[in-house]
């Protein structure tokens, strides 16, 4: 063998020569990976409806990410598997029933609108499948909250099955809201374990991927394992979530769901894993994340105790990802050999 | 030998695969001369020497060739005896020309005269150390400028420069450097469990010269022979001397942080180790100081490990300063596959080449030859902001928020944001998932910060 690489080219290139191999697309994985346990509860609940959503928002999304990457004379990007991680996310924030053209009006927001337009992946200042599920929130209100009645449901909801209607039925949010609204009391008392363990499995009315905290936490460890996502966020995201309900419920009991309940219905659980951990979309730093997590949270409790929507997760996310930069300096970590230490 | 916790320093950096079993249990191999030395005149940080011999000239190994050009330089030896066939710019493995001296061996190998005058000279150069400091720390200073020695973990800054610290900078600990953290790269490691006692000794000359109370080997616990070699041969030393174990974690080997793994002191952004009253020092140093001043020889020769996945024998070579890579690589048998990428140093911060036409220098630690699988083209997407650069910087920075400022041109917002501060280790570029040039980047900033700093 000769000495002499003649023949072959050398790359010359800066250092670093060595790569961990990490890349967008194997991050886009882990996360569709993730989200495997949550569809699988979504399609025990709620049947083929959860199905068709799913398949519709992903093409949707996946075609035209293709197509606004083609009119601005760019590469596809489709394999970065990103617009397959918005059209699952979008179709978990949305009810079982709701039409497939207003699922794939949700998916040209999200991917042309919020995404696309801002430059693609890694400059859209919002999380595109929430500014989608935004957006079809305020187009279309009735059929973003009208909840198909799972084939299983929590005990504390039974009566309601029957009360309120035989087909669709409010989140357990949503009749809350409604009825202390006209000033009545709570109409459910949840307190009981049996009841909690049941809403944290996902039997109640939701969105399709909401439902299940436990298949949610499940997918969440291997992102936490696979380090795609800081504890940060979640962690306080969830525990404002829980402090502030529990100041609540301690004020006021009657008026007040008990905190874990806030914690377990709503979007408070794909919210803080799945939303609120967006790589593009939320702060680069540890501390960065903490504050964004406790941001949300009480942004939720406040849309929840105070505002029009029963629910506020979405909301929350959306307004704490106009302040994530402001949070990335506000967090700068320190640099090696400048203040403090000696 | 301390049996304490391995050190870390708190600043985290990353964990890459470090393949250095291929030629960590290999001993130091002793390459015969090559045909040919291409001897160049910078082979250390600051300026070139300035060569002092002519086409047509005989020298002899360790005849100054090139004379240091100032205080913060290094004179530069004949590796052999032989002749001076031309002195003619070459590129050096850092990609610029300089002027090197092409040298004929003759195949004596005859050191000259001044070598053994030097000995001589020097002989009781080690109890007047003892005896009276004050006056030989100077004739230490002066036997390692004479001896041409550049520190050779791979910075290559001039070491007697190093060892004249103003008198305002009292040096409280000297730090042998035994880390070597970059992947692939066993000379320290093996140079350690070869020769360890000379290093040692070569320690505590360097202690005595700077007036140091405490003496540390930091090495790595995935080099448990180096560190038991270290650790016999710093056993029998009265005063403060251990060998520290640090955590294997790349850049644990990096001055800086190293200090701070050891000493828990963090040198000021600017500054230098002696602001914190330390010195680090390489292990080959050490051993070129030793060579200096017992057996009077100027620094000559280095262990260079030439290996990775395309090399068909890997080495621990002792190879002459001025071996061409060309010939380097012949002696481990050539190449079993195409290289894609070779390069001078380690994967981490090393320079890759564009040929094996370089030869190789004072700070030539390594020669790895990577196969197309580990080098791979790819296409660098934008930043997703998942944060795991700013978590891997061993310096504190944020490199994609930097990354972004210096792909707008905004240097000022950069400069603002410490960019002066990146010590180039590569950690944020090798976590990247969106494969962000960000080294790349930073050195552009860096550069920027360096041409305001010069404006008057």
């Amino acid at each position: 063998m000769s000495a002499e690489p003649a023949a072959v080219s050398l790359i010359v290139s800066s250092s670093p020569h060595a790569h961990s191999g990490a890349s967008v697309r194997r991050i886009m994985l882990d996360v569709i990976i993730a989200l495997v346990p949550a569809l699988a509860v979504g399609l025990y609940l709620f049947g083929w409806n959860a199905l068709r959503l799913v398949v519709v928002c992903v093409s949707a999304c996946v075609l035209i990410e293709a197509l606004c990457r083609k009119a601005m004379g760019r590469d596809p990007g489709v394999g970065d598997l990103s617009a397959v991680v918005t059209g699952v996310l979008l179709a978990f924030n949305l009810p079982p029933a709701l039409p497939g053209w207003m699922a794939v009006i949700g998916c040209v927001f999200a991917i042309a609108v919020a995404k696309q337009i801002f430059g693609g992946l890694g400059y859209n200042p919002f999380n595109p499948a929430l500014v989608g599920r935004a957006m079809l929130l305020v187009s279309f209100p009735v059929h973003m909250t009208t909840w198909a009645v799972p084939a299983r449901l929590a005990s504390v909801l039974e009566p309601a099955r029957t009360a309120v209607d035989a087909v669709t039925m409010a989140t357990p949010l949503g009749w809350a809201k409604t009825s202390l609204s006209a000033g009545n009391a709570l109409p459910l008392a949840l307190d009981s374990v049996a009841t909690a363990w049941e809403f944290f499995a996902g039997f109640k009315p939701g969105c399709i991927g909401e439902t299940s905290g436990l298949a949610l936490l499940i997918g969440a460890a291997y992102l936490l394992y696979r380090r795609c996502i800081g504890w940060q966020t979640p962690v306080f995201f969830v525990g404002a979530v829980a402090v502030f309900a529990a100041i609540l419920w301690r004020v006021d009991p009657a008026r007040n769901l008990h905190p874990v309940f806030h914690v377990l219905t709503g979007g408070v659980m794909i919210g803080a894993f799945f939303m609120a951990t967006d790589m593009v979309t939320s702060p680069v730093t540890r501390a960065g994340m903490a504050v964004f997590g406790a941001g949300c949270g009480v942004i939720t409790m406040l849309i929840r105790a105070w505002g029009g929507y029963p629910e506020g997760v979405s909301f929350a996310i959306l307004l704490m990802n106009a302040v994530t930069p402001l949070i990335n300096k506000a967090t700068r970590p320190r640099v090696f050999g400048h203040g403090r230490r000696k | 030998m301390s049996a304490s916790k391995p050190k870390l320093s708190p600043n985290v950096g990353v964990h890459p695969a470090y393949h250095k079993e291929a030629t960590s249990a290999k001993p130091i191999e002793v390459m015969p001369l090559p045909p040919l030395l291409r001897v160049s005149m910078s082979q250390h940080l600051g300026k070139p020497a300035l060569p002092v011999v002519k086409k047509g000239d005989t020298v002899l190994r360790g005849q100054v060739i090139g004379e240091a050009a100032g205080f913060v330089s290094a004179a530069v030896h004949a590796p052999t005896s032989g002749a001076v066939k031309d002195v003619a710019e070459a590129p050096t493995a850092g990609g610029i020309m300089a002027l090197a001296v092409d040298i004929a061996p003759d195949g004596r190998d005859a050191w000259a005269p001044a070598v053994e005058e030097n000995r001589r000279k020097r002989a009781d150069l080690l109890a007047r150390l003892r005896d009276d400091p004050a006056a030989a720390r100077k004739e230490v200073v002066a036997a390692v400028a004479d001896a041409g020695i550049a520190g050779m973990g791979g910075a290559g800054f001039p070491t007697h420069v190093k060892l004249s610290p103003p008198p305002d900078k009292p040096i409280e600990t000297l730090i042998i450097n035994g880390a070597e953290c970059e992947p692939y790269l066993t000379a320290d490691d093996r140079l350690m469990v070869e020769r360890a006692a000379e290093i040692w000794q070569g320690a505590l000359i360097i202690q005595a010269a700077l007036g140091a109370k405490r003496v540390r080997v930091a090495v790595e616990n995935n080099k448990p022979r180096a560190a038991a070699a270290m650790g016999a041969a710093v056993a029998d030393s009265a005063g403060d001397c251990a060998v520290v174990m640090l955590e294997t974690m790349y850049p644990q080997g990096a001055e800086k942080q190293q200090i701070l793994a050891i000493l828990g002191r963090e040198v000021p952004s600017g500054g230098l180790p002696m602001d914190v009253g330390v010195v680090v020092e390489n292990v080959g140093t050490a051993l070129a100081v030793r060579d200096a001043v017992v057996n009077g020889r100027p620094l000559t020769e280095r262990v260079t490990t030439v290996t990775g996945p395309c090399v068909a024998e890997p080495k621990n070579v002792l190879a002459r300063l001025g071996t061409l890579y060309s010939d380097l690589v012949a002696f481990c048998g050539g190449f079993a596959r195409p290289p894609c990428k070779i390069v001078s140093g380690g994967p981490m911060m090393g320079l890759a080449q564009s040929g094996l036409d370089v030869s190789t220098a004072k700070t030539t630690s390594g020669l790895v030859a990577l196969p197309r699988e580990l080098v791979g083209a790819f296409v660098s997407m934008p930043c997703i902001s998942c944060g795991r650069c700013v978590e891997a910087c061993p310096s504190g920075l944020m490199p994609c928020e930097l990354s972004q400022m210096l792909e707008a041109e905004d240097y000022e917002a950069a400069a603002g944001c410490n960019v002066a501060d990146c010590i180039e280790c590569g950690c944020c570029a090798y976590v990247c998932p969106a494969r962000r040039p960000l080294v790349q980047h930073m050195r552009r900033g860096k550069a920027w910060v360096a041409a305001q700093r010069r404006k008057p």
